[in-house]
């Protein structure tokens, strides 16, 4: 991933910071210009890090990426979480095992890092969740 | 007045025990576990290094507190493992924490008293009016094999020093430092090396014993006049003997000290037996704090507890919840998480 596409995403990644429609009221995450309302009228909104587990997956094999590595070990687990505002979104769970895993269970939004640009390279941080 | 406002604590679920690591090094664990008085230790998962920890301590300490973060001045995070050598874990931190633009900062590095010198600066800086964020966290370094690997740990342990609401008063601090080579990693190196038992002596008993001493006599203060105090604690056995040559009793060292049970957290270690003291201390109560950075240097604290603590516990995530959940790992899965 390019650094100033990194650097970008920091508001949305280490504080989960969307956008709040003053029209409509609908929050989204990520960010967006426009609502789907058809407002253009946006302001930033800082999701609170709560949420439930919508669908989860145990990943066993992972796909190669030989530019960027993502700090994680094998089996890992992937989840869309709806948070307690509205949208879902894609996120790792950690420091659950596989017996703790449930849909409908509560989680909340912790801070690790995503992954780095080889030896050298910069480290990007985010959002992860664990179970609350 | 000028203190703590906020505390707040971070340990890594993982713990191994020392049974796991003797087996691995063919060691014999009655022997380790007596010799150091330690039986188990934290250790990170893959994703978790000095600026995520500090980030989970942090935003402990920021939502307990009525300052918000955009009118804080500073941050300082001591650490001896920051996670880059050149850009700083500060401002990682910071923006995490929602700090805005309009702050200084810089890391700290001495050893395991990086995090109280954090806590220094701070001090000095709220006497002039400023609201800092200071403290300390490790992802302690040791080579496989090393007698350091039964110890070296993994936590956070951060605080919002100023003048408004104060829960814990800063009456005091004074230092005692010296050249003296007893631990060390140098650029490039991946792990430390130590002067085995010269840590002991001339260095961390040295030290420690100075600081506590200057900082009692400059308060005509005595052992006995403090309901808690802090050490250094690489082991278990160092900060109880330094206890015992000081006059201070095992109950007054007790609450603040949790390295049997997460190991050396290296410039967390005194810290986060502070914060855990912070959780129950009650108003009026008067805790010594004396840290220990290899290379070398002892800060000491006199701190006196005031009314506004008893609101400050209230809700707050304690050190003792993260002490308590911990799920175990084999030697396999700690080379795997926690050595880089």
């Amino acid at each position: 991933m390019a650094i100033p596409r990194i650097w970008r995403q920091i508001e949305e990644k280490y504080n989960l910071v969307g956008t709040l429609c003053k029209d409509c009221k609908k929050k989204h995450f990520p960010p967006r210009e426009v609502c789907s309302c058809g407002c253009y009228d946006l302001e930033k909104y800082r999701f609170l890090g709560k949420g439930e587990i919508v669908t989860y997956t145990v990943i066993r094999i992972s796909s190669e990426d030989n530019e960027d590595t993502p700090f994680r070990n094998i089996p890992y687990v992937l989840a869309i979480v709806r948070l307690d505002e509205g949208p879902s979104l894609t996120a790792q769970i950690v420091q659950c095992s596989e017996s703790e895993l449930m849909i409908g269970k509560k989680v909340e939004m912790v801070f690790r890092k995503l992954l780095e640009k080889g030896e050298k390279g910069v480290i990007q941080y985010g959002y992860k969740f664990r179970i609350a | 007045m000028v203190g703590i406002i906020s505390w707040g604590s971070y340990i890594p679920r993982y713990r191994i025990k020392v049974e796991e690591i003797a087996k691995a090094q063919g060691a014999d664990a009655v022997v380790i576990k007596e010799s150091l008085m330690i039986s188990e230790k934290s250790f990170p998962d893959i994703d978790e290094d000095t600026a995520t920890m500090a980030v989970e301590a942090g935003r402990i300490t920021l939502s307990s507190s009525a300052i918000s973060p955009e009118d804080i001045s500073a941050i300082y995070i001591g650490s001896e493992s920051h996670p880059y050598a050149v850009k700083p874990t500060g401002t990682i931190v910071a923006q995490a924490l929602g700090m805005g633009n309009g702050y200084t900062c810089a890391d700290l590095q001495f050893a395991c008293k990086g995090g109280t010198a954090a806590i220094q600066v701070a001090y000095y800086m709220a006497k002039a009016g400023l609201n800092v964020v200071a403290g300390a966290a490790d992802t302690a370094q040791s080579a496989p094999g090393d007698i350091l690997e039964y110890t070296a740990a993994a936590g956070a342990a951060m605080f919002l020093v100023g003048k408004e609401k104060v829960c814990a008063e800063i009456k005091d601090t004074v230092s005692f430092s010296s050249d003296t080579p007893d631990f060390w990693r140098k650029p490039q190196k991946k792990y430390p090396s130590h002067a085995g038992s010269f840590t002991g002596e001339p260095s961390y008993f040295r030290h420690v014993m100075s600081a506590a001493k200057m900082l009692m006599k400059k308060n005509g203060t005595v052992p006995k006049d403090y309901d808690y105090a802090v050490f250094h604690q690489p082991n278990g056995k160092f900060p109880s003997r330094v206890a015992k040559k000081l006059g201070f009793t095992e109950k007054q060292i007790s609450d603040g000290m949790l390295v049997t049970r997460i190991g050396n957290t290296y410039s967390a270690a005194s810290l986060l037996g502070l914060c855990a003291v912070l959780d129950i201390a009650k108003p009026g109560q008067r805790i010594l704090l004396t840290s220990y950075g290899s290379g070398a240097g002892s800060d000491s604290f006199d701190i006196l507890i005031t009314e506004n603590i008893i609101a400050a516990q209230k809700s707050r995530k304690t050190t003792q919840s993260f002490i308590e959940d911990k799920v175990y790992g084999d030697y396999l899965k700690y080379l795997k998480r926690a050595v880089r």
